[in-house]
């Protein structure tokens, strides 16, 4: 039983949801498994002088703002990150929502991320960060639904690098 | 968020993946990632510890702009504290005490009712974290 991790090694959630599925009488899940290359693009700049947006996957919205239903919604947020973490607000079916509703950073990393621009570890932060909901529990709405609202958005940002916080 | 990283760097934008989750970011591959040893829903780090998120990000930013192999998972070095207790509960002698257990995405299996599964039903309309925001929203303010 991989899951069953000594707590100095990772835990393995892919042989924990397995086991959890057999023994809930479920059909295996099957995980996205992506053995190639994957795409790369060099970093053009220092980190100090590079611009960087936030995405999240943790289902963070803005106050005002519709929030995520919970059955593979590929729905993206646009949240200004010049808003302080206290108007965001946090919803997702497949997590404890109780510490990341207390301080949303810890899924949503806005504050922290202000703060790494005022220390000169990045260079910026993008006025628009994207909150999203992971759990597509389909890879192909994800890949073609998902992923190019992400692409279209960030990509019309002209950042320097893309920061992907999942759940 | 492995294959939107993918997307991403097809599309001529740099990415980096923060995970605590190894084997599931280890599986989709994405181009650059960075581990921290967390309980799932803090992959920052902990609640109003803004030193400890900082430094996370810190180590996890630092080791992306030093990468030049793709599919790379640099481990920030980054651990809750205590004696790792944390994964006890969250391991499968949790689910025999219906203790919480939560994990990313799981399959299309209906969550209702079944006996040791902790996720909330899958519903398909917004699910607000406050009633003010579901009238903020409704109002279009």
């Amino acid at each position: 039983m991989g899951a069953r991790a000594e707590t100095s090694a990772p835990i393995d959630y892919i042989a924990l949801t397995r086991d959890r599925y057999d023994a809930l009488g479920y059909p295996p899940y099957q995980w996205a498994e992506l053995s190639d290359t994957p795409p790369w693009t060099p970093l053009a700049r220092p980190l100090a002088e590079s611009t960087v947006a936030l995405i999240g996957s943790g289902g963070a919205y803005r106050e005002g703002q519709t929030a995520f239903h919970w059955k593979d919604d590929t729905g993206v947020r646009r949240i200004p990150s010049a808003d302080p973490a206290t108007d965001i607000r946090v919803t997702h079916f497949a997590y404890d929502l109780e510490p990341a509703r207390e301080d949303p950073n810890i899924v949503f990393p806005v504050d922290r991320l202000r703060e790494l621009v005022d220390e000169g570890v990045i260079g910026g932060l993008a006025p628009t960060a994207l909150g999203c909901m992971g759990g597509i529990y389909s890879v192909r709405r994800a890949t073609e639904e998902l992923a190019p609202a992400v692409v279209a958005e960030v990509t019309a940002m002209d950042v320097d690098l893309a920061l992907l916080v999942p759940v | 968020m492995g294959l939107v990283a993918r997307a991403l760097e097809a599309a001529g934008v740099p990415t980096l993946c923060l995970t605590s989750a190894y084997s599931i970011t280890a599986s989709v591959n994405p181009p650059r990632a960075a581990f921290s040893d967390l309980p799932l829903g803090h992959t920052v780090g902990r609640p109003h510890d803004a030193e400890f998120q900082r430094n996370l990000l810190r180590r996890a930013l630092t080791a992306a702009a030093a990468m030049d192999t793709p599919g790379t998972i640099a481990a920030t070095g980054v651990t809750w504290d205590g004696d790792g207790s944390w994964k006890r509960r969250a391991t499968p002698t949790g689910i025999e005490s219906g203790e919480p257990v939560s994990g990313e995405p799981v399959s299309d299996a209906s969550a209702d009712g079944d006996r040791g599964d902790t996720r909330n039903v899958r519903v398909d309309t917004p699910q607000y974290q406050y009633e003010s925001d579901r009238l903020a929203a409704e109002s279009g303010t």
